[in-house]
This record gives structure tokens, sequence and C-alpha cells, in this order.
């Protein structure tokens, strides 16, 4: 060694081996995104305040702040008074949960298999016609018309969803335009099926279906205990969706496709690399996501409406989205968003009646949890929330 | 001539959680030099050279400018005081000219906010004929290639007034003809008195440009070494911590059997033009050929013809007798073909999935991994904690994400996952790009090692050292076509040079169909 001046060159091995982390290290990562959820939860109830006390501008003009003060109390109360505090609010909960789970489900299995589908509504719509179409039309005992009657609305969604799978797959047509768009067109063809005479409801020249039979009714859960629709409206729609989020977690997690819709989702090029076929997954994918959607609209239809509309799927596909982003693209998670957003719906009401604040500050508050979930760094450092790596990475993409 | 000044890092520590990143360095840089930083990945080069920059905040030690300290609150302080910095990846808009990036932040305007394009164009003339630079400011970056889009950096970085440059891995994204560019530049820069920190684990790299060598070991400085006398065995064994290997140590190959036949195998662009044009070539049981060629020749696309990832629009190519051209990736694999990508950030590796995820990544659909429609990770995670053990991955287990390994690691994963028993072809994509000079030593052997088992390896590379190491048959790749297929011991490195860029032919001559073996 020459002219080599070497201060310790020759050492221990640089890398030592480093230990096993623990496995509550998976754990903890979790918790940080409960943390980030729960943070997120408490800065839109801030904002709300904010909003309460504009709301009521004269008594902020008086400075009567008792009033005020009074009036978000009673605001915040009611939600889960309204949600909890009875049999049909916890009812309602389950009711308003069910096609969250389904349709939040869908975006949730679409966005792991690297797509954005926008088009959760079309695919309900498409579901809840295929439901209501077997309701009406087969005359069956219920466990023989159910079971059809649900593979039928999820048949209907699966096709409904490989429309745009089709595309992307074969064109590479952006799912986000397409799913838009046939958004608009399940829209439109529901309206038009209504009209038919295959569908229409005798004696009624608006666009609502027939009903479909008794036996086609889902039962309800509560049933049993005496309470009739009016007080309790839930019913088993709500355990199948549960089953769907073990389905959809088992299939994440523990399945072959699983693996390779995560793949394809997670860098498309290297799953080509490593012998996948990405466009035969992007179709699965969507169909797999459309028919839990399906699955949602006909629940839908079998257990809450009885009647179908074009705008049997309302805003559910939408709320989904927001749903899904706030489950971190996960089932399990997903499921406990649904139900977050569940119980603000079901409590909205109250917030009315009891404080007279307008039942849109649910509305409201429900966009700011999203809002503070979305922009996380913003929420993060308000509460100076340490960032793990992990979290920081799971709303990659969601931007565009 | 820029003012002389030496710039003297005192005492550097910074720690990051659960690692100390760097730990106590001293280091003094003067006008008109040029000082190499070597380490391995990881070593806390980059950490270091973020403090000077302004961008980390060291725990412990200063930063002296002639003596007299100083504080970078940002990048913006470190400017100011004449620190420049040249990253690995440029920060350069790709759809603007040359003139619009070198202004972005600093655009000189006119009356009324008017943007002053000429003084602009002025500017990138000055410092373009000032240091030999060629530069067109109405260039598109997008357009230019990467040896280019370097001088603009560059450009850039002098245009802030900077009198210590500091380059980050410059080389690593140049052909060799650009490297040796580069090489010029560093001198004009050195010679109108810069200073010049030049980041590298190159080690031959350091010893060609520094005028003096820091090697860093775990964020500490290990020694130092004056480039006329030090030799890259004496600058391995300090950067890695033991003797390591440089020569690929084999025995002549023992060529069997035709393995790999390809024949006239021609791909053309949506234009018409011929990516691949009439290739033919054959690869033996048992022994290396390696694809010699600058990056853009058609060794890309020869790779993912031969791996099933697109078709040739005409030709056959023949594994073992059995004309695969027809067959898909997953086929060819299940065949007994073995493909280490040139990327493997984009193409062989899922960042996020976790080592045991990637370790399966192309076998997950058969037994033991997988059984019906299900996973069975329990299988997968005992194979893949074999995995680790038998190529040394340094990995804290097989759950953490592949991600958060170092270069050289992930390349083992991917080499791991590839080099599987009952191989017939291995088809090695810049095997070694980007990996310290351990996993390079590693995954060397590990190739030889397959061919000591009778398996044909292909390896393409635009490293001709590498080439040259592992290779016992060469083929060169220009524009295309094949210029040269010889027996490595017939080849220097100046002669491949020529076929390289074109000046030689071997084939010129021959028809189109002729057969591309000669050996």
């Amino acid at each position: 060694m020459s002219e080599v001046h070497a201060a310790a060159a020759t050492g221990p091995d640089p890398i030592a081996p480093v230990p096993h982390p623990p496995k509550w290290i998976a754990v903890y990562n979790s918790l940080d995104s409960i943390k980030l959820t729960v943070f997120a939860i408490i800065s839109a109830l801030l904002v709300g305040v904010v909003i309460i006390a504009v709301s009521d501008i004269e008594a902020l003009g008086n400075l009567e702040f008792g009033t005020i003060a009074e009036k978000i109390g009673k605001a915040y109360w009611a939600i889960p008074k309204g949600a909890f505090g009875s049999v049909s609010g916890l009812s309602e909960i389950i009711t308003r949960t069910t096609p969250l789970i389904f349709a939040g489900l869908a975006v949730t299995l679409a966005f792991r298999s690297g797509l954005f589908n926008i088009g959760a509504t079309g695919q309900m719509i498409a579901g809840g016609m295929s439901a209501v179409w077997v309701g009406f039309t087969l005359d069956a005992p219920g466990i023989i018309v159910i079971p059809i009657a649900l593979i039928a609305s999820m048949i209907g969604g699966a096709l409904w969803g490989a429309i745009p799978g089709v595309l992307k797959a074969r064109t590479g047509a952006h799912e986000v335009i397409i799913t838009i768009m046939t958004n608009y067109v399940a829209g439109l063809a529901a309206l038009w099926l209504l009209k038919t005479s295959t569908f229409v409801k005798p004696g009624r020249s608006d666009p609502v279906s027939r009903p479909i039979s008794e036996s086609a009714r889902l039962p309800r859960l509560l049933a049993q205990f005496g309470y009739d629709r009016g007080q309790a409206r839930a019913h088993i729609g709500f355990l199948l969706a549960l089953c769907a989020v073990a389905a959809v977690w088992w299939l994440l997690n523990r399945s072959k496709t699983g693996f390779e819709l995560r793949a394809v989702g997670a860098n498309l090029d290297a799953s080509r690399y490593a012998g996948m076929k990405p466009a035969t997954l992007t179709i699965t994918a969507f169909m797999m996501s459309g028919g839990l959607a399906g699955l949602g609209g006909g629940s839908e239809i079998l257990g809450t409406n009885y009647e179908a509309t074009a705008t049997l799927a309302g805003d559910i596909g939408f709320d989904a989205i927001a749903v899904a982003l706030l489950g971190k693209s996960n089932p399990i998670g997903t499921a406990g968003a649904a139900f977050l957003f569940g119980i603000l719906e079901a409590g909205k009401r109250q917030v009315q009646l009891d404080a007279g604040v307008p039942l849109d500050l649910v509305l409201v508050l429900r966009a700011l949890i999203v809002l503070f979930i979305a922009a996380q760094l913003l929420t993060r450092s308000i509460w100076r929330i340490k960032a793990e790596e992990q979290t920081a990475q799971a709303f990659r993409g969601w931007g565009g | 001539m820029v003012r002389p000044m030496e710039l003297e890092l005192r005492g550097i520590t910074k720690r990051f959680p659960g690692v100390v990143a760097n730990s106590d360095v001293n280091l003094t840089i003067r006008s008109g030099e040029v000082l190499a930083l070597l380490g391995e990945n990881g070593a806390g080069k980059s950490t270091l050279m973020n403090i000077l920059y302004g961008l980390y905040h060291a725990d412990e030690g200063e930063i002296l400018i002639d003596g007299a300290a100083v504080t970078f609150a940002s990048p913006g302080d470190a400017i100011a005081a004449g620190i420049g910095m040249v990253h690995q990846h440029f920060m350069l808009v790709p759809n603007f000219t040359v003139a619009e990036n070198l202004i972005l932040g600093v655009e000189p305007v006119g009356p009324l906010g008017r943007l002053n394009m000429a003084a602009a164009r002025k500017m990138v003339t000055e410092y373009s004929d000032r240091y030999n630079l060629g530069l067109d400011p109405d260039g598109v970056i997008e357009e230019l290639p990467v040896g280019v889009q370097q001088r603009v950096e560059i450009v850039k970085v002098l245009s802030r007034h900077a009198k210590v440059v500091v380059f980050d891995e410059p080389t690593a994204v140049l052909t060799p003809q650009e490297i040796e560019e580069f090489f010029t530049i560093v001198g004009e820069l050195k010679a109108a008195g810069t200073a010049i920190v030049f980041i590298t684990h190159k080690l031959k790299e350091s010893l060609r440009i520094a005028d003096r060598i820091m090697v860093l070991r775990r964020g500490a400085v290990v020694g130092s070494a004056d480039p006329t006398t030090a030799t890259q065995a004496e600058l391995a064994e300090m950067m890695v911590g033991r003797d390591v290997q440089l020569v690929v140590d084999k025995a002549p190959a023992s060529p069997g059997e035709d393995t790999l036949v390809v024949e006239d195998l021609t791909m053309r662009d949506a234009s018409g033009r011929a990516i691949l044009d009439s290739i033919s070539f054959r690869v033996r049981a048992g022994e290396i050929v390696g694809v010699a060629g600058v990056q853009g020749n058609g060794q890309s696309e020869l790779v993912e013809m031969l791996t099933g990832l697109c078709t040739a629009a005409s030709g056959t190519i023949r594994l073992a007798g059995t004309e695969i051209t027809p067959t898909s990736p997953r086929e060819r694999h299940d065949a007994g073909i073995a493909h280490i990508p040139e990327d493997r950030q984009r193409m062989g590796l899922i960042k996020g999935f976790s080592v045991t995820e990637n370790l399966v990544l192309t076998d997950y659909h058969h037994a033991p991994y997988s059984s019906g429609i299900t996973m069975d990770w329990e299988k997968c995670a005992e194979a893949s904690r074999q995995l680790i053990d038998d190529f040394d991955i340094r990995t804290p287990s097989e759950r953490v994400g592949a991600g958060t390994l170092s270069g050289g690691n992930q390349q083992k994963v991917i080499v791991a996952r590839e080099l599987r028993k009952d191989l017939k072809l291995v088809i090695a994509s810049q095997p070694t790009r980007g990996v310290d000079v351990g996993s390079i030593e590693y995954i060397h052997s590990r190739i030889v090692d397959q061919r000591d088992a009778g398996v044909a390896v292909l390896v393409v590379s635009t490293e001709l050292d590498e080439i040259m190491a592992l290779a016992d048959r060469v083929i060169v790749m220009f524009q295309g076509r094949v210029v040269a297929d010889r027996p490595r011991a017939e080849l220097d490195h100046a002669t491949i040079g020529l076929y390289m860029a074109g000046a030689l032919d071997d084939f010129s001559a021959l028809t189109p169909s002729g057969s591309g073996s000669n050996v």
C-alpha cells in the first residue's frame, strides 16, 4: 500500500447484519394512519365550528357567544345522538353503510390494480337494473330468486365494468374519461329502459320500474325483534357487504390473481417483464370492480328500494371514491370509512332538528375530512405527526 | 479566472434515526483542484454534499469559507456563497430550450416585464464558447443527448457564479464517449480555477480525473490517496474494507452444443426503419457471450425480443433446438430462460413490494409458491429466506420493502430470483449498472458459476470493462446490426472501440442473411 494513507482500511465488515424488525412495526404503521384519520376528523370538526358560527350571522353580530357555543355543542352532539341514540338510528347507519362498502371496495380493488374506477355509479345502475328485472320477472320463492337476482346484479355490473376495461386494455384509452362517460350512458339507458313496457310500473308515466316481488326482498335484519320496516330497514345486504370485505381482502393478499393485480398496479413494466399479462389483468380488475359495484346496486334494489329509478345509485358511486381514499385503498380501511360516512348520514337529520343547523353541515364535514386526509402533509404539520415512509407512499397516484 | 477560495468542512457529523450518515468528516477543497469523493452506495457521500449544499443541516461541525464559518439554511445560501451542484438526475424542464432552462428562476426582464430572451441566448453562447461546450441556446432539452443535458446543468451552475461545483455521480448516465467529453470539460473548469468535487464509486474514473482522492466508508473518512501512485485494488480495499477481486476469476470456457440460435432477426419501428437488421448469432452451452455497443444500437430491443416482450418482424429464435419465436415471456421463462433486465427499478423490481414478493415475482404461478388460485406465503417466505442467505442479500428481513434496500442489494434480489436451478440460458442486461464494487464482484462470480454449470449466458453491457472481464466471445452491435462476432482473446479495448463506433465491420460485405457466428 504505497502512498495510500489508510486510516481504517481493514475494519470490520461495513454492513453488519441488522436485527429483524419486530412484528409490531406493521401494527405501528397502521396506527400511524389511524392517528392521521383521527386528527383529520378533529381538524374537520374545528373548521366546522367556524362554519356553524358564521351560519348564524345575527348571533355573531350581537356577540352572543353563549348562544353560538350552545348551538355548536348541540349540532355536534346531534350526530352521535341521531346515529346511535335509537334502534332506527343504528339501523340507518347499517342501511347507509351497506352500498358504500360495496362501491368503496369496487374503487379500492381497481385502485390497487393501478386503475381509477370513477364508474361505480354506472356499474351500480347496471347491477340494480339487472336485479330489479329478475326481481319482478322471476316468480319463485326467496331462496331461489334472491341468489339469482344478486348474481344477476353482479354480472350486470361486471359487464358494464368490462367496457372501460376492454377499451383501456385494447386501445389505451384513459379509464377515467371512459368511466365518467359510461356513467352518463348507464343513467340515460336506465331512463329509457324504465319507460319501456317491460320495466314501467303499470299506471305510471314517470320512470319508475315495477316493484320486485315480495319473495325477492332481502330479509330485514331486525324483523325478528318486532321492528317494522319504518323503524328499521337494515337488511342482510349488510352481511353480504362484510363478506365482500373479507373476500376482497383475501383476493388481494392471499390469491394468485390478487398478487398479479397488485403487481400490475404497483409497476406495470416489472409485471410485464415478470411474465404477467397486464391487458388481461386490466379487464379482470375492471370486471371484478364492476361486479362489486353492481352487487351494491342489487343490494339497494332488493333490500332498500324494492323498485328501480334512473338515479338509484345517487351519489354513492362518487362518495365511494372518498371512502376508498379515506380507507387507504385497503378493504378493511374502506369498510371503516364507509361506516364513518354511514354514521354521518344517519345522524344528519338530528342536526337540523336539534340545532337548527342545515343538514348540509354534515356534507361539509365529510368533505373536510376527505380534504384533510388527502392533504395529509397539511394535517401532519398542524398536528406535528411524523410521517412514516409507507403511509406517505400509500397516496401516490391519487393526484393523477 | 475565478477568485481563489478554500472551502473546509470541519468535524461534520450527521445522524438520521438509527444511522450515523456522517461521522466527524474533515475535508478541504481548493480552487483549481479536483477532489474525488469515493465510496460505495450508502457510504455517506451524498449526505455530506447535501450538507454542503444546504439541503441538510449537520448535527455537529462547521463549514468554513476562506477560514470564516458560514451556515447554509437553504440551497439559496449555498449558491450565494458560490457552491453549485450538478445532480445525478437533472433538474431541467424537458420541453424548454437550453436558454429558457438557464434563466429559470432568474429571468432577465426588460421593460413591462418582457422576457429578455436575447440576453439569455447570449449567456448560453458565452459560457459555451468559454468552456468549449458546443451548446445551442435554442435546442430543446428533451431532444438533446444526456451528455449535452448535463452540460446545460453545468452552465446553469456556472451562471450562478459557482466557485465550487459538486458533481454527484456524473458519469453514471453517460456513454463512454460522453464520459471522455465530460472529463475534458472538467479539465477546462479546473484550468479556469473552479474547485470541483467529484462524487463517484468508480475507481478508474477517480484515478483518472482527481488531484486528490478521499474515501468514505460508513460515513467516516477512512483514508485519502494520491491518484498518481494509488492503484485500483488499494482504493477498492479501502472502500469496501476488505480485499476485493477486481478481475473476474474464471477458467477457460468449454462450450458445448448450441443453446440459443438466432437467425435473421429483424424489427422495424413505426416508420419502417430497421431497429434490428437481420441479427444472427448463437450462444453455446457453457460460454458467456458479451454484447458490446454504445447504448441505443439495438441491444435493448434484442433483449426484449429474446425474452418475448416484443415480437420480431421476421427471423427465428431457437432454444436448445426448439423454436420459441412465437412464445410468451412466461413460456420462455418456464422453458429455462433467466432475464436480468437492464433497468432494475423500472423492469426488475416492484419497490413497494416486500423482498419475498419480489423474489417470487417470476415464479409465483407454480408450486411451491402457489397452488390452485392461492398463494402460499409461508412457502414463499421460506424460499426467500433461503435465497437471502444463498445470495448474501443484506436486508433486515424478507418482509421489508425492496425499495428500502441499497442498489447493490436490489440487484442481488433480481439475480437471486433469476439465477435459479436448471436454466438453459441467462440473459443479463447491464447486470451491474449502479451497483457497488462488492456486489459487482459477487454478481459476476454468480454469472460465471452458471456458465460453469453448462448454461449459455448472454451479457449485454455498455461497460466495456464488464464485457472484457466476463465474456468468452464478444458480439458488437452498431445501428441494429452485428458488426463483430469474435472470441474475446482476439479483441482488445481499442479494437472493440472501433467496432462500437462503426469504423470496423466484419459483416458489411456479406449478404444480410450471412451467418453471424464465424467462431
